[in-house]
């Protein structure tokens, strides 16, 4: 990685960004509030924020790809590249610089790609399209961008779709399409977010070898502060459209100026540190600073008493062969653990791992193929539904995305009345309606909540309901499916500190579902690391972390993010 | 528009009870606001009111309660088409026995077909006393499907309704029929017909398509297959064949009869429709999450899924009240519709037909206009619910 060289004017320099939305007719929102910032040449720029903070509208900005009839550019807004203002362009001359000088990747491959035509296809299309390449040049070209990409087989994977791709590949033929005409700046937006852990390390080190070979600019556009941490030569933090700092990635991560870069910092669990609760933004805007950060003792003991004891479970699925043939996809495979009393255990794995499976297997979601879940001295899975019924509000389940758990034509006070209803629990409507308010103050929301509408909510207010939902059964078990990844680092912090003070609270036990392993190590006691619908390892979580005995979790944890720390080892070589 | 208001109370019903002030508007009062922001929506809604309007008093009798009174003269012209018309309407009310010069001229150069039919049958209507007994010899030579209800336009209604020579009007608002009937009152006893039909029958398919959709997509396996298999055979066999099987079927004309004709043969692209959403809606986690809190099969299909889906029952449900009135009008025409003492907008058409030759236009424009305003008004009235249920503008508002 160069150090960012300042001298000599930048590639683009954005000044003065100021882009409003238009709500409705009378309303407007303003989502990047006048920015200023430059991309030097042959560099790497992080812009960084959560969500709503106006880092994605940024970049479309730049391209000219905002939908005109509701977004209003500011007049003095100026995108500068080679002297022109992008934003004053007429759309023909843009469109030639789309792809040939500045190109884009975006976050999900899946749905940037156009399944009914083969890759090759695709990536012809813009080589013929801004190169004027003929179709035997083009396709060769495509052959060696794929290569370059590091696509195995170039020859033989050109024809085929998408689809035959995996997620990894995808996103490598995206990159080959963003890099065919080689771009001077490659704006990529999120582009590692929908995949796994592994494949995020690959794609990393693909765009920075990338930058460096082609002594392009990439303006790599996230929200995971430890993936800028690895790429970036220059950061810029953003919130609600505004820049709260920008600088050399080293002054930003080692010496941060502003308080929501520190609190960012900070909020996201370590590997190597785990405090009693983690900080939160309000703790460094509105207080002295981070309490509680003495560490929390994790782990289990031989003696702690078992409340879920799961043997051999096995879940197949079937899709049909032939005409009477089907066959068999085993998506879990014998998998035996035992959930202590008021712990936690840390479920992870790739996507495809069948992590998510076993949850909705012990939730009776799908149904078993093979084994038992004792509860109580009772097999779960084994006794008729009627039976289940009476104990399925015992074990419960927090789903991943907060925007599809809750049924949006329902009031919050009828979402979290309803499983009382359905289960008898309060005598009445009154008295239902009272243990609603009261558990909305647990979870920390306002009374006023019980009239809304989930969609008035943010990310982690809408988790907070699920969470108010799930507690009016009192259930023993929570199962978290990847509960807090859709969440913005802030609000993961927020809505993780919950879950541990219910857990003191009312002694829950959980099974934590993630692909995150920071946030697994942080709140877990016991982690079981699971591939192809197999266990690989279980053990503590510190010992896990620190010792991990199979080759499998060793490559996993290796492809972790390591941040600021770790690219500065690494710089260090 | 009844299933409209009704369920924008189911939506907010139960909150508006227990605090007025704190609850948020729902989504249905959103979609209203849109409606109600849409201009051309708003007067298209205007104008379907008026006509549900029009035909609940109709229903009710306050409205054109004596559309079948002869008031005026045979085929009295419109009042606003003057000069000629009215002096041979005077000539005609005077001399019913001879014809008018317009009647000969018009009988010399064409031949009629069905000229002594209605002459015949002219003669019954204008000259009540020798009528009575022509028909009683016509029922001992042959058997008159329509015997009853001659015998009742004659003892009760006919007889009633009938008005003194003298008495007649020589032009009406918007004409006369054949025996003298006011259009603008049979235009609107017929929208009683033709619009109830449509509201009705467009309810029986909605009902049928929802439930079998709903069932189909959410149980899927044998279920689904069983309906499908039942959709591919109803929508296999061409719609009139089957409207006539129906109406062969149940061996008798009347409203109800064209009701669950529509309703019976309707309600496959509802199905198709609801059946696609249920199949989206059931693998979302809001479901699941129900399936969770151990809601059972029926609580999560129509308490916590219905909701999601009802906008879409709403616009397929508005989109048939439009083909239905047409429908019912077709069928009417071609005479399997209304019976003949019940005045619908396609019986208006039919009855034009053989007018239109004569050159009396006015009962056609008056049944097509009242038709066609209706229809364009409602589609337009669907097409701006379905641009403010659009559950795209969710996600903006959401945000």
């Amino acid at each position: 990685m160069s150090n960012t060289k300042f001298t000599g004017d930048p590639l683009v320099s954005v000044r003065n960004l100021r882009i409003s939305f238009r709500l409705d007719r009378h309303t407007t929102f303003e989502a990047v509030k006048g920015i200023s910032f430059d991309i030097p040449r042959d560099s790497t720029v992080a812009l960084v924020g959560e969500s709503g903070s106006g880092k994605s509208v940024t970049s479309l900005a730049m391209l000219g790809l905002l939908p005109p009839e509701n977004s209003i550019i500011d007049p003095a807004s100026e995108v500068l590249y080679g002297g022109r203002n992008l934003l004053a362009l007429p759309i023909g001359e843009l469109r030639k610089l789309r792809g040939a000088d500045i190109s884009m990747i975006f976050q999900e491959p899946m749905t940037s790609l156009n399944p009914v035509f083969t890759v090759g296809w695709q990536l012809e299309e813009v080589l013929r399209l801004h190169m004027g390449m003929s179709g035997r040049a083009a396709r060769k070209r495509a052959v060696d961008l794929l290569r370059e990409v590091g696509i195995p087989e170039p020859e033989r994977r050109i024809d085929s779709f998408p689809s035959q791709l995996s997620g990894g590949q995808q996103q490598r033929v995206m990159i080959a399409m963003a890099i065919a005409c080689e771009p001077k700046l490659l704006i990529a937006d999120e582009p590692t977010t929908a995949l796994d852990v592994t494949i995020q390390k690959q794609i990393l080190e693909l765009i920075a070898d990338l930058q460096k070979r082609h002594q392009m600019s990439v303006l790599f556009i996230t929200h995971d502060l430890a993936v800028v941490g690895e790429i970036a030569d220059y950061v810029v933090v953003m919130r609600n459209g505004e820049i709260r700092e920008q600088g050399p990635a080293k002054a930003v991560f080692e010496s941060p100026q502003d308080t929501y870069t520190k609190a960012l910092l900070m909020c996201r669990p370590q590997l190597d540190r785990r405090p009693l609760r983690l900080p939160v933004i309000d703790d460094f805007i509105h207080g002295a600073g981070p309490k509680n950060l003495e560490d929390r003792k994790r782990g289990i003991k031989p003696n702690d008493a078992i409340v879920l004891d799961v043997r051999n479970l096995g879940k197949s699925f079937y899709s049909r062969e032939g005409i009477f043939g089907k066959r068999e996809f085993k998506a879990v495979k014998d998998v035996s653990f035992q959930l202590p009393k008021g712990k936690t255990l840390g479920l992870v794995g790739e996507s495809g791992s069948g992590k998510t499976t076993v949850g909705l297997t012990l939730m009776r979601l799908h149904e078993a193929t093979t084994g038992e879940a004792i509860f109580e001295g009772r097999d779960l899975l084994s006794m008729s539904p009627a039976e289940f019924m009476q104990y399925k509000r015992r074990i419960q389940i927090i789903f991943q995305n907060p925007y599809a758990s809750l049924n949006p034509r329902f009031t919050v006070g009828q979402i979290i009345v309803e499983p009382m209803q359905i289960h008898g629990i309060g005598n009445s409507a009154q008295e239902r309606t009272d243990m609603a308010f009261e558990l909305l103050n647990k979870v920390g929301l306002a009374e006023v909540s019980f009239y809304k509408y989930p969609h008035e909510f943010s990310g982690g207010q809408r988790q907070r309901i699920a969470i108010a939902r799930c507690l009016t059964m009192k259930p023993d078990i929570l199962i978290c499916d990847e509960s807090v990844s859709a969440l913005d680092v802030s609000v993961q912090a927020q809505v993780l500190n919950l879950l541990q003070d219910l857990q003191d609270e009312f002694g829950l036990s959980y099974i934590f579902i993630s692909h995150d392993l920071a946030v697994v190590k942080y709140i877990s006691d016991q982690v079981m690391v699971m591939n192809d619908g197999e266990i690989v390892e279980i053990a503590n979580s510190d010992e896990i972390y620190r010792h991990p005995k199979m080759p499998y979790t060793q490559r996993l944890l290796a492809s972790i993010p390591k941040g600021w720390h770790g690219q500065h080892s690494r710089a260090n070589d | 528009m009844a299933t409209d208001i009704a369920t924008l109370r189911d939506g907010t019903g139960a909150l508006v009870r227990d605090n007025r002030h704190a609850v948020s508007p729902g989504l249905w009062v959103l979609a209203w606001r849109r409606l109600t922001s849409d201009t051309v929506g708003m007067v298209a809604l205007a104008i379907v009111a008026a006509f549900i309007l029009m035909m609940i008093l109709s229903g009710a009798g306050l409205l054109a309660g004596d559309w079948n009174r002869e008031v005026g003269v045979n085929y009295a012209p419109p009042s606003f088409v003057d000069v000629e018309a009215p002096a041979t309407a005077t000539q005609q009310t005077i001399t019913t026995t001879e014809t008018a010069p317009a009647g000969t001229e018009y009988k010399s150069t064409i031949v009629d077909p069905i000229g002594d039919v209605i002459e015949k049958l002219k003669g019954g209507k204008a000259e009540s006393p020798p009528a009575a007994v022509q028909p009683g010899a016509a029922e001992e030579k042959s058997v008159d499907p329509l015997a009853d209800v001659m015998a009742d336009i004659r003892a009760g209604k006919g007889v009633g309704a009938a008005v003194k020579p003298e008495e007649r009007k020589a032009t009406l608002p918007l004409g006369g029929d054949k025996w003298g009937r006011d259009v603008l009152k049979k235009t609107i006893k017929g929208s009683e017909t033709s619009i109830f039909v449509g509201l009705a029958s467009a309810a029986v398919a909605t009902f049928l398509g929802t439930l079998f959709g709903a069932l189909a997509g959410y149980y899927g396996k044998w279920i689904d297959d069983f309906f499908n298999w039942f959709y591919s055979v109803f929508s296999s066999i061409p719609y009139l064949l089957l409207i006539l099987a129906v109406a062969a079927v149940l061996q008798q004309k009347g409203m109800l009869t064209i009701i669950l004709i529509l309703g019976l043969t309707g309600w496959t692209g509802v199905f198709r429709l609801i059946r696609a959403e249920y199949l989206k809606h059931k693998s979302r986690e809001y479901v699941q999450a129900a399936d969770a809190i151990g809601a059972s099969n029926g609580r999560r299909m129509f308490i916590h899924i219905f909701p999601n889906i009802s906008h879409v029952v709403l616009v397929q449900l508005s989109i048939l009240v439009v083909a239905f009135i047409k429908s019912e009008v077709i069928l009417s025409f071609l005479g399997f519709g209304v019976p003949v003492d019940v005045v619908s907008w396609g019986s208006m058409l039919n009855e034009a037909q053989n007018e239109l030759i004569l050159g009396k236009w006015w009962q056609l424009v008056a049944a097509t206009v009242a038709m066609a305003t209706l229809v364009t008004a409602f589609s337009l009235f669907t097409d701006a619910l379905r641009d403010a249920l659009d559950p795209k503008l969710k996600g903006r508002l959401g945000a």
